[in-house]
């Protein structure tokens, strides 16, 4: 599409606006952008976007579906042509989670990981704050849940089992 | 980095290595979905499994980038001589205390292994290596709890564990077996090499064992089961191989 003129219309923030409309689909309300995955955007002059997307985790099943979806929603756009590549540049941690994330997954029920700077700790995964009923009277029970970014833990308290986002 | 093809050829040695290990590993953690003790063990195999994938994928699309062929076809049409695992990730999976006392012994390695190259000189390495080590680190938690438990549990517990770990530390070795021309790989400052891998292995393995009541016996010569590195496997790959690429050996065009 060689219309400079339209191209020329999107920015950047446009297509971070696009990209939030990309769920991760197993954890349907938060966008990409709110996960904090995408590391990267590129805009030519001439409408060719480029997109680098770092995964949660090396083995997560949904980076090809996130993928596909990031240029489906970005072709919606008046741009001349999308490219995601995958990387490890930038190496994702559980602190690129954006406010607006930690806010939808607290909200959805899963407790989050703790900020830290940089070494996850043992300790980081003990005595985590129950998203039910806000006690610390809890329990790690496995460190591998329903996928690969969630831990499982039961809170003594009010005797529930939950999920909590893994600090990575 | 540019690299010289005597290096690069070093340093594709080193990735395949690391790679087929995570592979064929991964496969074998995956043959416990459905079978764990309990719930949660089932479901920390199959997630170790995934993510072992994850890595021997992302390892693979980086030798794509330096000119192999790609992902699918490296690991799905390679023959047995092709492949560069060591011999402790072949074997079936047993009953559980060796599977686990082989996920303990083969992820304290590979957690050491990445964090040494999380230093190379080899930037796409060392980006690879620096993810790779968050994802390990919980391995290693999980093994570690085990084996501490099991070690302290009761009588029984730990002379099973001892079992276990007495048949399983000489295979373990294998792991640290040296890579042809891995000097090259320690002079440009890419990897530190397997032996010293290896030494920081023994003692890291060393104060855990302690920990968890298990006698640390050296009896075996440290080579016994090398091979591996140079394409010379146990009895068990072939099977597993078959396995492994049966979907793809039908069709390979087939999506799963």
């Amino acid at each position: 599409m060689p219309n400079g003129r339209l191209a020329v219309m999107i920015d950047k923030d446009i297509i971070i606006e696009k990209l939030k409309e990309v769920k991760d689909p197993e954890l349907p309300l938060v966008s990409v952008i709110d996960m904090g995955i995408i590391t990267g955007i590129d805009l030519d002059e001439k409408g060719n976007v480029k997109v680098v997307m770092t995964p949660t985790f090396a083995g997560c099943p949904a980076i090809e579906y996130m993928k596909a979806e990031i240029k489906k929603k970005l072709d919606e756009l008046e741009i001349n042509s999308v490219e995601v590549e995958v990387n490890f540049n930038v190496q994702w941690n559980s602190n690129m989670i954006s406010e607006n994330g930690r806010k939808l997954l607290k909200d959805s029920g899963f407790a989050l990981p703790a900020r830290h700077t940089g070494l996850v700790q043992i300790e980081m995964l003990q005595k985590i704050e129950c998203p039910f009923c806000g006690k610390k009277n809890t329990r790690l029970m496995s460190a591998f849940g329903a996928t690969q970014c969630r831990a499982v833990h039961y809170c003594d308290d009010c005797m529930q089992m939950f999920e909590q986002i893994k600090p990575v | 980095m540019n690299l010289n093809p005597e290096t690069l050829s070093a340093v594709k040695n080193l990735i395949y290595s690391t790679a087929d290990d995570h592979l064929v590993l991964g496969h074998r953690n995956s043959e416990w979905t459905g079978l764990g003790p309990i719930l949660e063990e089932d479901i920390a195999f199959s997630s170790m499994a995934q993510d072992k994938l994850g890595q021997a994928l992302a390892l693979y699309q980086l030798l794509n980038k330096l000119g192999e062929r790609d992902p699918d076809t490296i690991a799905f049409t390679r023959k047995e001589n092709e492949f560069r695992c060591c011999h402790l990730t072949e074997y079936p999976i047993g009953d559980y205390g060796f599977s686990l006392m082989r996920h303990f012994l083969f992820d304290e390695a590979a957690l050491l292994r990445f964090d040494m190259l999380s230093n190379s000189g080899f930037t796409e390495l060392s980006h690879i290596a620096k993810k790779f080590r968050g994802e390990i680190k919980y391995h290693v938690m999980h093994a570690e709890e085990w084996i501490k438990q099991l070690g302290n549990g009761n009588e029984e517990s730990n002379r099973r564990i001892q079992i276990m770990f007495d048949t399983v530390y000489p295979l373990a070795h294998g792991i640290f077996e040296p890579l042809e021309n891995e000097n090259i790989l320690i002079e440009n400052k890419i990897y530190e090499g397997e032996n010293e891998l290896e030494q920081r292995w023994r003692v890291r393995i060393g104060k855990i064992v302690k920990d968890a009541n298990i006698i640390l016996n050296e009896t075996e010569p440290k080579d016994k089961h090398y091979g591996g590195r140079r394409g010379m496997h146990t009895e068990y790959l072939k099977p597993l191989l078959l396995e492994m690429t049966e979907v793809f050996s039908i069709d390979p065009n087939a999506e799963w």
